[in-house]
This record gives structure tokens, C-alpha cells and sequence, in this order.
């Protein structure tokens, strides 16, 4: 494989809704930094590919627009993905493999507030016997939750999850929610869905993310420590929850193992948990043990842009990499219902 | 041509209609990608990755199908991808899928596009008043009728030769038991008296709305050398530009020469008129035809029409172009970039039944989407490179 | 007692599921100002600090350059029609008598085509260059939409020479 570096990653600060602004004008200024951080020149930016949603702005082709942040013209080589931007990192990631270009553009964006974002959810499930019946995304992970805790867990472990990353967030100036509250004062709450609570959940987020990818030389040539790519995968499992073990992620696991994030010790974990039992079992799934650093951002219940998230992950983790704190960085990236679909990027830095 | 050689050795579509109520969503993809695999000769278990196309989710009203898709398409526990550029997506899609290849990641990819039109109402998707913009919009013909009368205005273009390609598309797909329209007596009267939809554009010169699936097997170089009838991609590209600007040209758009430039250079290709010997090209209203001509650079600006008018885009033309009867006979809009991709890839297969072009040993596929901003094209070839 | 119920033998071929949602658009800050000028009956586009040219609407970046637009500029509200259809076809939700004239127009002073209806004219009479003016609604029923402008009608103005236009076609 070629080797391929993130140089580069600029973010929105999430927010419940960014009132004044649409998404045009939200994802500008984040591509423009990231291109500039990335000290590749606009113009010389190989591939272009982004991540998005139509069904959270409510319009079709709602990814049209991202073209005008990124000033197509002369026209570029592009494409887009209807899925979560590391998905979109992932498409660049191979495209750079082919060893024409070497410098990719990598953007996603959502603006949740726009509607109702639970109930527009429910419109990724089975469209003639799930959808039909309204599950909300919050309902179909108190499912997962509940299958989890009779599994032989307890809510003690859920609230640990949330206070730590809560906690963490207070150090991300990108954070949405960020709070210092012990696991015993956040399981004084009272439920939002049983057996979730309100901290058990994702915010709802706006934002957007960018990445600038580079392969070999040039990705040392403008960075002093590229955060290399040593793995990507990612494997989706089947759609219907009554055939999928809800307690395990054997799809993180697979991914993870294709990835290569046992070959080495792992010193930080970037997870997309939006809850915050799935964190658990995203750690046990990727052999994560507990000396290793999870979510220092905050992770997905600090903010969660939608189709953003996951390409949030995969640049935190890099700027651990590249700030010198950690040595070798997972990135994880989850869609779907109950984490159908996961991916999971190994980064280093130069040996 | 970048990474590492890619081939096609298996092909499956559906039959097109405007309601396919004798199936779901994932019955009807299922159907074309079982199709694909059988003409491959593999199972499901030999796929290693699925990639799936399709254009706007709400005209099905499904939010990322692929999530629900993943079982009927065989992709549990392996990786799946979802693409989404608009009218060229299925074009994108098989240029996707074949990046996964000639980047070297895997052997053998599954590429799925479909659109189930019928599930829900595409006009009323794309012509929804919006709170902020004029209460004008009228489906893509609406937005597409202007810029033919701009290409009439410049070309000087004589106003027979929108209807001659409503003519030969039609008469085409009559070679094509997949085709969704039919019409056995089809005729320059019948077209040129069809009703007036969005001046200049009839009824007849404008595609119907389609159901329908279309799948690819691409696989490596080894695998391809096993196949019997693989037809080798030379040439992968594709564009993107900006819906509005001020200047921009939207009727010969710079995204859709360049795309084209860059495929030929890949392939080789300097003469493409003499080299390519049939063309599968996204003409979704019939002046498309001679517009495209112009913008593949197999007409000089402002001749494309004379292509049409003298013959030779016809089947027995020195170009023939859409013998499959294109997408103004047939299209699932998320599946129709695919539909040209593929029979471009059956042409050169020689597998392309009645409506096989004789001889052809290089074929282009054209898909493209949004405001004629989004570009995706291959070049097949019989002879591996 | 029996009933004749439903052949358990006959495949279902179709279920409703209605989807209901509601969105909250978002113009952003660009197409507010230019929204908030319609409602005053004045046209406000937005000139590109790299290329110079006018983009009305504005759309608070100019996608060429890729840069944010911010200083403001009044367009008439007249212009010429650079190309046109005529729609003729119904569907759902439609709101406007058939046939009728869309039209994009090149306001004087603007880079860039505004797409709205042409009225007050027969269809056949319409062609390019023909020279159009706003029909506003009357201030007290002006809204932020493009809809204040009730429609474009024929200006009576000579038509414009096609070299004037000619790169907008
Ligand atoms: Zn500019």
C-alpha cells in the first residue's frame, strides 16, 4: 500500500443550531482552513470527495451545495458518498492509492436542527416492516441498551462513560456539551428512555469537518509529522436487529482486526459511541484495554454532527498523532441502527 | 489509465417499468446483482466488497438504503459503500468500484444503482416550491429546457433533429427486451406531434420514469484473465463544477471536456470519433444527443447536430450511439449512469444481443447529473491493454 | 360463522407508509439580507472580492473562487431574458395556470441569471433578448421570498443585441 498521512483537519464548533448560518456558509471557512493548514495549495488538492445527508436538510441533492465551499473551478476530480465523511476519507484513501494524485480533500457536513432528527432516523430502518412503525433512533438504542445491560452489565458502567467524556470535552473548545459531574450524580437522573438517560445521548449537532489527506513525499514534505495511515476497514453487518447480536460489534471487531489495531500497542482511541454503552462494547470489540486513552475530545456525546462525527474521530485521533501526544491513534466511525456499519483507521506517526 | 488493470466480466439488469410492484426494493436489486453474478459465473461468497449508487433517497423515501440492503445484496461482514452524485451516480458508483480494484484493495467488487421511482413521486421530489426560491421549478425539464434553446440559438441547430433522436432511441430499444419503452410504431409523426412538455422539449424527446436495477462484477487482472469475454476498462474519469457561477457555461459545461480529455489521454485515444466504435451517453432529453457530441469532443462546437441529422449516430452509423435505446427509453435514475456504463462493457463483450454493434472493440460510457455539473465516464475495451 | 377474508395465497404488492416530517429551512446569512431587501422591493446581489463579478441571488460565496462574498450591490429590477421555456406539464403541488413562461433573466448590473416566471405575455411572443421588468407585489403583502416579485412582464424596451448577452446563453 501507498503510504497516505492525514496533514491536516479543521472543525466547526458544534452547536444545537447554528441560527445565522446555512451549510454553505458553515463548511467555508473549516475547508478553507484545513486546505491551508494543510499547505497543499487549493488548486494542486488531487481528489475531492465529501460526506452528507439529503434527508437532514430535507432536500434532494443536498451535497450540491458543498461544492460552491470548496471552489470547483477549473473542474475537479470529485465524488461523494450519502454516508458518514470517514466513509468519504475512506473513498480517498483508495483513489490514492492508485499513485496519480497525491492529495486528497475530504469535507462533510449536516445541520441536524433543521427537523426532528430521531424521528428522521427511523427512515434508514426497513422501509416496509420497521419504518413503518416509527421507532425513533433513541428508542431503537434503549433496544440495544437494555439487550446490553442483561448481558451482564450495569448502568454504573454507562455513567462512567459519559462523566469521563463530558469531562474531557471541557478541554475541546469544538465540544457542544461539556460538564464535570460525578457518575454518581449523572445516574441521579431521571431517564429519557429507559434505560437511557439524557446523558446516555448524543447532542444534536451542526457542523462540519475537513481533512486534507497526503501520500509519501509530499505528506512529509508539508508536515513534520504526518499522522500516517497504517489501516483502514470498515464491514457493515445485517440490517434486521432481531438477527444481529445487539451486545457485540462484530463488524468493529473484523475492521478492526483488518486494520491492524492489535499489531501495536494503541495509545489513544478516538470511538463514534453515540451512546455511551456503546463505547464499551466498541472497546471490547476493537481489544482496546483500560490503559488506553478513550475519547479526549469527548467523543460523539460532546458533539455529534451528523455525517461528521466519524471524520471528527479520525481527525482528532491525527492531531494526537501529529502534536507529538500519542504515538499510535484508532479512529473509529459507526452508521446505522445499533452500529451496523463501523470503521476503523489506525494512525501513526513516522517510527 | 491509474492503479492497476480492472475488468468486467459480469453484467445484470433488470427488466425496466414504470412499477415493478412485483418486487421490493431489495428484490429488485437483488435481481439485477444475482444476474451479474450468474453472468460472472460466481456465487455471492466470492464478492468481496458491494458498492451501491443510487440519486436522491427520498425518491424512494428510504434515508441510506444501503443500510437495509445489506442482507439482499450479500454484504453482511464485508464493507460496503454508498455513492450519491446526483444523475451520474451510476456512473460514479462503477467508477468507485473500480477504484477499489486499481487501487489494489480487492479482487472482486459487486457495484449495484437502482432507483423503485414508483415508491414514491420523483417529480414532486426535484419540483417541491422551496421556502426561498422562485416558484417556477418544473422537474429537470424545466431546468434542462432552457439550456437546449440556448444550444438551438448557438448551434443554429434545425429543430427536426430533436425529434429524429426521439426516433432512433425508440426504434433501438425495440432491440432491447430490457428497455422499458416499447413503442412498435414509433415514428418522426408520433414524436413530432407529442405534446409540448417544456418548450422546446416534447413528450416524446423527454425519457420516461423508470424501476429498475442494473449490476457489475469488476474484477483484477488474474480474475479478468479467467473470464472468457472481460472487458477491460482503459480509462476512468470523472468532474465536478459548481451548479451557478457567473460565467459559467452550462450548456457545453468545461467539467464534462475535461472529464473527457482526461479519458482519452488515458486510453490512448486522439481521434475519439475514429477510435471509439459505440457510445452509451446519459441523454436524458434527445437534444442531449448532439449536445453531448459536441462536449465529448466527437463533433467540433456547434456540429454535434449534424451527426444526428446525417446518420451517424443511428445504429448502422459510423458512431452509433445508445443502441441500448438510452436513457430515453429506459431510466431508473440512480441505475441509468450504470445502464450506459454497463452495455457500454456488454458492447465490447460482443454480449450485447440484438442490439449489438458489430465489431465494436472500444466503447464509451457517459453518465452525467445535477445542472449538467457532475461527469463520470469509462472507456471499455476488448483487447486487454 | 365464516368470513370471506383476504386470499392468504395472493402476494401484497404495495403497503402505504405516509412519512411526515417537518423541517425548519435555513436561508443563511447571504440569502437573508437578499430577502430582506425583496420585502423592501429592492434587489441586493453580492459582488465576488476575487473576480468581481454579481451574484443575485447571492449565495454568500462566489463557487468559482471558492471565497466568501461580502460587499453588497443593488441590481435593477429589470432585465433581459436570456433563454426560457414553456412549461406545460402539471404535477403535484403545482400553483401556477399552465402554459407558463419560465425564464432566466440577466438583471442589469448581475453576473448571473435569476430564474422567475414571465407573465403578461403570450408564450409565442417570448424570445431571448426580450427586455423584462418586476412585477412587485404591493408593500403591504411583501414577503422575504422571491415570491414578492409576483412575476417578470415584457418592459417595452427594445430588445437587447445578442452580443449584450450572448455569454450568458
Ligand atoms: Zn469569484
Amino acid at each position: 500500500m501507498r503510504d497516505v498521512a492525514v496533514v491536516a483537519f479543521a472543525q466547526s464548533r458544534a452547536v444545537r443550531a447554528e441560527e445565522g448560518a446555512n451549510e454553505v456558509e458553515i463548511l467555508m471557512p473549516v475547508v478553507s482552513a484545513a486546505i491551508e493548514r494543510s499547505g497543499v495549495p487549493r488548486k494542486e488538492i488531487g481528489f475531492t470527495v465529501s460526506g452528507s445527508c439529503d434527508y437532514l436538510a430535507g432536500v434532494p441533492f443536498a451535497f450540491v451545495q458543498g461544492l460552491d465551499a470548496v471552489g470547483a473551478w477549473p473542474p475537479i476530480r470529485e465524488s461523494h458518498v450519502e454516508m458518514d465523511g470517514a466513509w468519504a476519507l475512506y473513498e480517498a484513501w483508495v483513489r490514492l492509492q492508485h499513485g496519480d494524485v497525491d492529495s486528497a480533500l475530504v469535507y462533510a457536513f449536516g445541520k441536524s436542527s433543521l427537523g426532528d432528527l430521531p424521528q428522521v432516523l427511523t427512515l434508514q430502518l426497513d422501509p416496509y416492516c420497521m419504518a413503518p412503525l416509527w421507532p425513533d433512533s433513541i428508542s431503537i438504542a434503549a433496544l440495544q441498551a437494555r439487550a446490553w445491560l442483561e448481558a451482564g452489565h450495569d448502568e454504573r458502567e454507562m455513567a462512567e462513560v459519559a462523566a469521563r467524556s463530558r469531562k474531557a470535552a471541557l478541554a475541546n473548545p469544538m465540544a457542544q456539551v461539556a460538564q464535570d459531574l460525578t457518575p454518581e450524580e449523572l445516574l441521579k437522573q431521571p431517564y429519557l428512555v429507559s434505560p437511557l438517560r439524557r446523558h446516555d445521548c448524543p447532542p444534536i449537532s451542526d457542523g462540519a469537518a475537513a481533512v486534507v489527506l497526503a501520500a509519501g513525499g509530499l505528506a512529509r514534505e508539508v508536515s513534520e509529522r504526518p499522522a500516517w495511515i497504517r489501516g483502514i476497514d470498515h464491514r457493515i453487518e445485517p440490517h434486521g436487529l432481531g438477527v444481529r447480536d445487539l451486545t457485540h460489534s462484530p463488524s468493529t471487531r473484523l475492521a478492526g482486526e483488518r486494520a491492524g489495531v492489535g499489531r501495536a500497542t494503541v495509545d489513544v482511541a478516538e470511538l463514534h459511541a453515540p451512546f455511551s454503552f456503546q463505547e464499551v462494547i466498541l472497546r471490547q470489540a476493537l481489544g482496546l484495554g483500560p490503559d488506553v486513552e478513550v475519547n479526549p475530545s469527548g467523543g460523539a456525546l460532546a458533539a455529534n454532527v451528523m455525517m461528521g462525527a466519524g471524520l471528527v474521530r479520525i481527525g482528532e485521533a491525527a492531531g494526537r498523532v501529529s502534536d507529538g501526544g500519542a504515538g499510535r491513534a484508532v479512529a473509529h466511525a459507526t452508521s446505522g441502527p445499533c452500529l451496523q456499519q463501523n470503521l476503523v483507521c489506525v494512525l501513526e506517526a513516522d517510527q | 489509465m491509474s492503479g492497476q488493470l480492472c475488468a468486467v466480466v459480469g453484467v445484470g439488469q433488470t427488466k425496466y417499468s414504470s412499477t415493478r410492484g412485483d418486487v421490493s426494493i431489495a428484490g429488485l436489486c437483488r435481481e439485477a446483482a444475482g444476474r451479474a453474478l450468474e453472468d460472472a459465473g460466481m456465487t455471492w461468497r466470492d464478492i468481496d466488497a458491494v458498492v451501491i449508487g443510487k440519486a436522491p433517497d427520498m425518491f424512494e423515501g428510504v434515508m441510506m438504503p444501503e443500510l437495509y440492503l445489506a442482507d439482499a445484496l450479500g454484504a453482511a461482514g464485508k464493507p460496503m459503500l454508498r455513492v450519491h452524485t446526483a444523475g451520474s451516480v451510476g456512473g460514479s458508483t462503477a467508477l468507485v468500484a473500480a477504484s477499489l480494484v486499481q487501487g489494489g484493495i480487492h479482487q472482486r467488487v459487486l457495484t449495484v444503482a437502482f432507483e423503485k421511482q414508483s415508491e414514491s413521486d420523483a417529480m414532486w421530489a426535484l419540483s417541491r416550491p422551496m421556502p426561498f426560491a422562485p416558484p417556477t421549478l418544473a422537474g429537470a425539464g424545466g431546468y434542462f429546457a432552457p439550456l437546449i434553446r440556448s444550444y438551438i440559438r448557438r448551434s443554429g441547430a434545425p429543430d427536426h433533429i430533436g425529434i429524429m433522436v426521439g426516433v432512433k432511441d425508440r426504434q433501438n430499444a425495440l432491440r432491447n427486451p430490457y428497455a422499458h419503452l416499447q413503442i412498435e410504431d414509433i415514428s418522426f409523426e408520433k414524436v413530432a406531434e407529442s405534446p409540448m412538455l417544456w418548450d422546446p422539449i416534447r413528450y416524446l424527446e423527454t425519457c420516461p420514469s423508470s424501476d429498475g436495477a442494473c449490476a457489475m462484477v469488476l474484477v483484477d487482472e488474474p480474475t479478468a484473465g479467467r473470464s472468457p469475454d472481460p472487458a477491460w476498462i482503459v480509462g476512468t474519469a470523472m468532474r465536478s463544477e459548481p451548479t451557478m457561477f457567473a460565467g459559467r457555461d452550462a450548456v457545453n459545461p468545461r467539467a464534462g471536456r475535461d472529464c473527457a480529455a482526461d479519458l482519452y489521454a488515458q486510453a490512448g485515444i486522439t481521434d475519439p470519433r475514429g477510435q471509439i466504435d459505440c457510445a452509451e451517453i446519459y441523454v436524458p432529453f434527445s437534444w442531449y444527443e448532439p449536445m453531448w457530441m459536441e462536449n465529448l469532443g466527437f463533433a467540433a462546437e456547434g456540429e454535434g447536430w449534424k451527426m444526428t441529422d446525417s446518420g451517424a449516430t443511428a445504429f448502422d452509423g459510423d458512431l452509433p450511439v445508445n443502441p441500448s435505446g438510452g436513457v430515453l427509453s429506459s431510466n431508473p435514475i440512480g441505475a441509468s449512469g450504470m445502464i450506459r456504463f454497463a452495455e457500454a462493457a456488454l458492447q465490447v463483450r460482443g454480449k450485447a444481443g440484438e442490439h449489438q454493434v458489430a465489431g465494436a472493440g472500444q466503447a464509451l460510457g457517459h453518465a452525467y447529473g445535477g445542472g449538467s455539473q457532475f461527469f463520470a465516464m469509462w472507456i471499455v475495451r476488448a483487447q486487454k491493454p | 360463522m365464516t368470513e370471506a377474508g383476504p386470499d392468504p395465497n395472493e402476494p401484497v404488492r404495495s403497503i402505504r407508509a405516509p412519512v411526515h416530517l417537518e423541517y425548519h429551512f435555513m436561508p443563511g446569512r447571504a440569502s437573508s439580507r437578499f430577502l430582506r431587501g425583496v420585502e423592501q422591493g429592492r434587489l441586493l446581489g453580492q459582488r465576488c472580492p476575487q473576480c468581481a463579478k454579481v451574484y443575485v441571488p447571492p449565495r454568500g460565496a462566489c463557487a468559482a473562487c471558492g471565497v466568501p462574498t461580502d460587499e453588497e450591490v443593488e441590481v435593477a429590477d429589470r432585465g433581459t431574458v436570456t433563454t426560457f421555456c414553456v412549461v406545460n406539464v402539471p404535477f403535484h403541488g403545482q400553483k401556477i395556470k399552465l402554459p407558463y413562461v419560465s425564464a432566466t433573466i440577466l438583471l442589469d448590473g448581475a453576473d448571473i441569471g435569476l430564474f422567475h416566471l414571465l407573465q403578461e405575455v403570450d408564450a409565442e411572443k417570448v424570445h431571448m433578448g426580450m427586455r423584462v421588468e418586476a412585477v412587485w407585489a404591493p408593500p403591504e403583502q411583501r414577503k422575504p421570498t422571491l415570491e414578492s416579485i409576483l412575476h417578470f412582464r415584457p418592459s417595452g424596451e427594445p430588445d437587447a443585441d445578442y452580443e449584450t448577452y450572448k455569454d450568458h446563453v
